[in-house]
């Protein structure tokens, strides 16, 4: 019995030593948000399995809420959407790649910014230091039509030493999910 | 009777009385007699957490949970924020207020966000920045940002000048301050040259339903007034494993604030340290801080 488990132990080490040493794959490497889509936009072959695909860059009809501004002089639509495949999108070789891992599509152009956001200097992540970790995708923070991150409405300017005393009340906001306490500064 | 046995019981009397009486349950009397944190052993450190809670409890009626547990072997946290994309929001002031039950009024804050003109002076004479900056929308056009917040210095001269030692190193590299045995000299608050120690003048105030039950007896439990406190990188939530990410981290709507392990040459920290250009806060005064800012463009 004890022979049988020591031989059964060395073909295990053998096959974990003779497994070739693979870097990590693109595709596994992370657990990654959903895509932030309008609601209701996707699947994109819901409207478009029915429409004759046109090419010609043109002023749309439709999603006329979309400014591109992003390289627009050398960019269209089908750039990186696909026109064959709506619910796609395509790399500069062709290469199919669906919405969630739209990290690939842009790390074509800007590349450095995806080999920081892979180690985690660029981006966000939440979750575990030491563990279980999810990562924003580029269109979490940057609109792909229109990149340039968007100001925000700062939270209140805190309390001068004299004023710490006169906060009148905390009101709570929500922010992605997560309820902080601020002071309110609307009580009278 | 001895001369010896006399006095004994003469300084044991006279100490018996000098309690005050009419607050003598057995909580007050352990509260008086509690050892000094570093020199309990993990059951007394258990001991001394279900006190606390129980304390809590009666005071808040809300059930705190205070944890003891002690720094994970093999871990040191470092810190990163990208002055190249903090846009000075002050997310992370108030998730940090939340997250570690800090004193609604009169009011504290671990974090602070400075503002700089593009150009003016800055990190030589912080003197010039402003704290108190109003803006509809941030980032400002041609201002910048630093958020500063304890550093958890290597060399910390906070720790050096507590006269009652209440303040002290962890090995997982987190400056932290028993509470119970601050007196609240503030001889901290003056060595610290970063102003991250804050003081409880009045009696902190949280309302009940706002209280973050998960604390640590080093990090966010219920405070009282008349001690110093400061951030403790979140002790109550990276602590753990798997640990959770610090607060501020988890709020930053940029991702300027990076957290993870020193000695883990694959943490976001140590990739940042690697890769980046990272300079650490009036580094001419030797504290080593383990926070460490950088441009990333």
């Amino acid at each position: 019995m004890k022979g049988k488990i020591c031989v059964a132990a060395i073909v295990v080490l053998l096959t974990l030593c003779l497994l070739p040493d693979v870097p990590m794959a693109e595709t596994d490497i992370v657990t990654t948000t959903k895509p932030p889509f309008t609601p209701g936009i996707f699947p994109c072959s819901a409207c478009h399995a029915a429409m004759a695909p046109n090419k010609e860059r043109r002023e749309l009809t439709f999603h006329t809420e979309i400014q591109l501004k992003h390289a627009q002089e050398q960019r269209w639509c089908l750039d990186c959407h696909d026109a064959a495949n709506r619910d796609m999108l395509h790399l500069a070789n062709g290469d199919l790649i669906p919405f969630d891992k739209s990290y690939q599509l842009c790390g074509q152009c800007h590349g450095n910014t995806y080999r920081d956001w892979k180690t985690g200097i660029h981006g966000k992540r939440v979750g575990y230091w030491n563990g279980g970790k999810t990562y924003s995708l580029c269109v979490d923070c940057h609109n792909p039509h229109s990149p340039k991150f968007k100001p925000l409405k700062p939270m209140p300017v805190p309390a001068k030493p004299k004023d710490i005393q006169n906060i009148k009340g905390t009101t709570s906001v929500e922010i992605e999910g997560k309820k902080i306490y601020i002071p309110n500064e609307n009580a009278k | 009777m001895k001369r010896r046995d006399f006095m004994r019981s003469a300084a044991l009397t006279i100490g018996g009385l000098l309690m005050p009486a009419n607050k003598s349950d057995a909580s007050m009397w352990e509260t008086f007699f509690q050892k000094y944190f570093r020199e309990m052993t993990p059951q007394e450190k258990k001991g001394v957490a279900k006190r606390l809670e129980k304390e809590y409890e009666a005071k808040t009626g809300v059930k705190i949970n205070v944890k003891t547990n002690e720094a994970l072997p093999g871990v040191k946290y470092g810190y990163g924020l990208d002055l190249s994309r903090c846009i000075g929001c002050r997310r992370c002031v108030y998730a940090c207020a939340t997250e570690n039950n800090l004193s609604r009024k009169p009011q504290m804050h671990y974090i602070t966000v400075l503002e700089f003109k593009n150009g003016e002076k800055w990190i030589s004479d912080l003197e010039e920045s402003q704290k108190y900056y109003k803006h509809e929308m941030v980032p400002a056009p041609e201002h910048f940002y630093m958020p500063v917040q304890c550093q958890q210095c290597d060399n910390p001269p906070c720790v050096k000048v507590c006269p009652t030692k209440a303040t002290w190193k962890e090995p997982d590299g987190i400056v932290v301050v028993d509470y119970n045995w601050c007196i609240g000299c503030r001889y901290c608050m003056a060595a610290c040259p970063y102003g991250a120690r804050k003081f409880n003048w009045g009696e902190p105030t949280v309302p009940p339903e706002q209280f973050n039950p998960d604390t640590h007896y080093l990090g966010n439990r219920p405070k009282f007034k008349g001690h110093v406190e400061k951030c403790t990188f979140c002790i109550q939530r990276t602590r753990e494993n798997p640990g959770r990410y610090p607060a501020c981290v988890e709020i930053c709507p940029a991702g300027a604030r990076k957290f993870g392990n020193l000695l883990d040459p694959n943490s976001e920290i140590s990739q940042c340290i690697e890769k980046k250009r990272v300079f650490r806060l009036k580094e001419e005064l030797n504290t080593h801080p383990n926070f460490l800012y950088f441009f990333s463009m």
